[in-house]
Formats: structure tokens, sequence, C-alpha cells
């Protein structure tokens, strides 16, 4: 183990880590749209829209996060789509777990006792009250743990888009490893940090778990 | 923006399909090795002394926490340089196994401590020592009651099976690149390659289904 080319190199995987998180949080904010209007879409009364909402989730459940982030960015000139790597990483990682995260959503929400619906329809709630004042407010404390799984999980799949070149945590790794032929000190470095973002999410989301827990 | 040509895919057919082939075999063997190990894992984090308890929980809390594109180089690029060479084949059967095991042996180990103590009881009262009450009484139970869960690890590792094309394996997205770097039509090949990943997710979610119902009648 060399530790001096350890800490020479810190700095940089630190900056490197930065993006990592900032595409983390913009993918998550995507995926988060993405999911909300896909799990609407899915518990809707109108075929069409339940159609468009179940083949959004199954495309993009069944096949690898990979691939589509290949179709988007290699493939996107193809039918006019060009875009910047960073940006690619964004949009691909996004509709990924957004996919995802439609089924954490419709799953909170059909997990709230239908009697709560029924009751609240009883007393003359309309079907938009009710969802408003009595199923979303306890379906989200139900959210917060798989929502938070899905985001821990985009965390370490963002390190797909080093594929398509976008500077992050591993592509920095993998560069570095090409001047330093020190590939174990240089992964080791780089695991440390996915480490250190994975279990803070994870704290947080414990903790947000915590404070919002039904007792 | 040049129109879009399917037929570019049909002299390339053969090739996908042979990677789609390897994509199955890689899945099958890392699964083969994510189940055993997960077992081994779970047993290993709940009963085996501390000396060897802590390091199966540290292993398992490094893997947890680190993405598979980063383990799959650490073990194919990062062993070399402590004089262990391994082939790209084994490096990502092992490397997808062990990343999948440690999420099997959360599950598993959950399974474990879920199981009735009364089990136990019955089992070491007629007799059966510690080690055969968990291999034919315990583990037995809290696999079967784990089923959905572990398959649903299996199909997330066909998925994820990908990601080895980065170490140059030859399964289906790589044989997707190959075609691509004769062609240049790459949205072509990655959509194919992405319908060809999606039959064998479908594939598989009906076997697991249909071994689930069995697992459920045998009860």
């Amino acid at each position: 183990m060399d530790f001096s080319l350890m800490s020479r190199v810190f700095p940089f995987f630190v900056e490197a880590a930065l993006v990592t998180l900032e595409l983390t949080a913009l993918a998550l904010v995507l995926g988060l749209a993405a999911a909300a209007l896909a799990a609407t879409a899915k518990m809707s009364r109108s075929a069409i829209l339940r159609a468009v909402g179940t083949l959004y989730v199954s495309l993009f459940r069944g096949t690898p996060c990979l691939i589509q982030l290949f179709v988007l960015y290699f493939g996107g000139p193809q039918i006019g789509i060009n875009l910047e790597p960073f940006s690619a990483g964004v949009i691909g990682l996004g509709l990924n777990i957004g996919a995802y995260m439609a089924e954490s959503i419709r799953g909170a929400v059909m997990a709230v006792d239908r009697g709560q619906t029924e009751a609240a329809r009883t007393i003359g709630f309309s079907r938009f009250q009710t969802l408003r004042k009595v199923v979303l407010p306890q379906a989200a404390r139900l959210m917060i743990r798989p929502l938070g799984v899905n985001t821990v999980a985009l965390l370490k799949g963002s390190a797909l888009v080093s594929t398509i070149s976008v500077v992050e945590l591993t592509y920095t790794a993998q560069r570095f490893i090409g001047s330093t032929y020190k590939p174990f000190e240089i992964f080791g470095v780089a695991a440390l940090l996915y480490m250190i973002m994975v279990y803070a999410v994870a704290r947080v989301v414990d903790l947000l778990d915590k404070r919002f827990a039904i007792v | 923006m040049q129109g879009l040509d399917f037929t570019v895919v049909a002299p390339y057919w053969d090739l996908l399909l042979t990677g789609a082939w390897w994509t199955a075999v890689l899945t099958v063997s890392a699964g083969a090795l994510s189940f055993l190990f997960g077992i081994l894992f779970a047993v290993a984090v709940l009963y085996a002394p501390a000396i060897l308890a802590y390091p199966v929980r540290a292993f398992m809390w490094v893997f947890m926490g680190t993405p598979l594109l980063l383990q799959l180089f650490l073990i194919y690029f990062g062993l070399v340089q402590i004089g262990i060479d391994i082939p790209a084949l084994a490096a990502g059967i092992i490397g997808l196994g062990l990343h999948f095991a440690v999420y099997n042996a959360d599950v598993i180990r959950a399974g474990i401590v879920a199981v009735d103590a009364g089990q136990t009881e019955g089992a070491r009262s007629i007799g059966f020592g510690k080690w055969q009450t968990l291999r034919y009484v315990v583990v037995p139970q809290a696999i079967r009651n784990t089923a959905p869960p572990i398959g649903g690890n299996l199909i997330a590792l066909l998925k994820e099976s990908s990601i080895v094309s980065v170490i140059g394996i030859a399964e289906l997205v790589h044989s997707a690149q190959l075609a691509i770097s004769e062609t240049f039509r790459p949205f072509e090949f990655y959509i194919t390659a992405a319908a060809l990943y999606y039959i064998l997710n479908l594939v598989l979610e009906a076997a697991l289904h249909r071994f689930e119902r069995q697992v459920e009648v045998s009860r």
C-alpha cells in the first residue's frame, strides 16, 4: 500500500465525489417527478394513462440501466437527441430510478388501509380530497424507506455513467489508474468515498423514517 | 440525423444471440454462487465465532456500500497488483456472485431469525445436533420463506450482468458493441440488445413464478 499516493490523489477524489453527489441529486429530482407521474398514471381511471404508466415502468425495469444510458448517449444522435455526457447521465439515471420509485410510491399508496378511503368517502370527502387529506399523508410515511432504498441504489448505480465519460468518482479512479498503475490503492480510496456517501444517505433515511413513523 | 434502419441488425443476429447465451450463462453461474455464499454468509454472521463472523460482516458492509462496477474493477485489475490474476470471465462471475451473495445473505439472515424458535427446540429435543438442526430444519425453512426476495435479486443480477462488458466479457452488451464498431449504428443495436434483455427477463420471471408456486404447493 502506497499511502503517500493515496493522500496526494485524495483532493481530486473529493472533487469527483461531489460530482457524483450532484449527479445523484439531480437524477433523484427527475426520478421522483417521473415516479409521481407514472404512479398516478398507473392508478388512474383512464385505461390509456394506465397503459402508458405500465409501459414506462415495465420497459425501464425490464432492461439494464447501462443499456438505457447507451441508447440515450450513443444512440440519441441518430434520432436527433444530442446530449452532453453529464445531462445524458442525469436523464438516463433519473428515468431508470423513476420506474423503480413509481412502484415504491404505488406500493405505499396501496398499503394504506381501504377502510380509510371508504370512511373518508362516507363522510362526504370527494375523491381528490380523500387522496389529498387522508391517503397521501399516510402513504408518505410508508414511502420513506422504499424510496430511501431506491436513492441508495441510485447513488451506487451512478458509477455506470463513467462508461459514457462523465467525470465522476469512478471515472476519475480509472484515469488515475492509467497514470499510477496502482489499482488497489486508487479503487480503495474511491470505495471509501462511496461508502461514506452511501452510509450517510442511509442514515438520513433512517432518521426520516424514525421521525415520521406512525407509532 | 440519419434514418433508422433495423435491417442492419440481421447479419449480426447470431453474434447477438451468442451474447445473450453468455448473459444467461453468467446469470445462472453467478446466481448459483450468490445463493450458496448468501447462505454461508448468513450462517456465519449468526452462528460463527467472532473471529469469522466479524470479517464476514465487514465484507458485507463494504460490498453493500460500494458500486458493483468498482468491485469488478477491484477484482479484475486490483488483485493483479497483489499477484492474483483472475481471467475476465471468472472475475465477472465472482464479482457478480459475491455482490449479490451479500444481498441474499441479508435476506436469508432475516429469514433464519424469523423461523419459529419451537422448530429449533423440537429438532434439538429429538436429538439433532446444532449443525443438523441448522442444516435440515432452520435454513431450509428460512430459504423457503425468503424465496421471493431471493428471486428478485436474481432478476437484478440478470440486468446488472451487463456491467461485466466493461472488463471485456463477451456477453450481450459486448456483442452489441462489437457490431456497432463495424456498422456505426448504436441506436439499432442497443435497442435490439435491450429487447433481448427484456425477453430474458420475462423468461426468468416466469420461471421464478412457477418455482414459487411449486414451493407454495409443497408446504
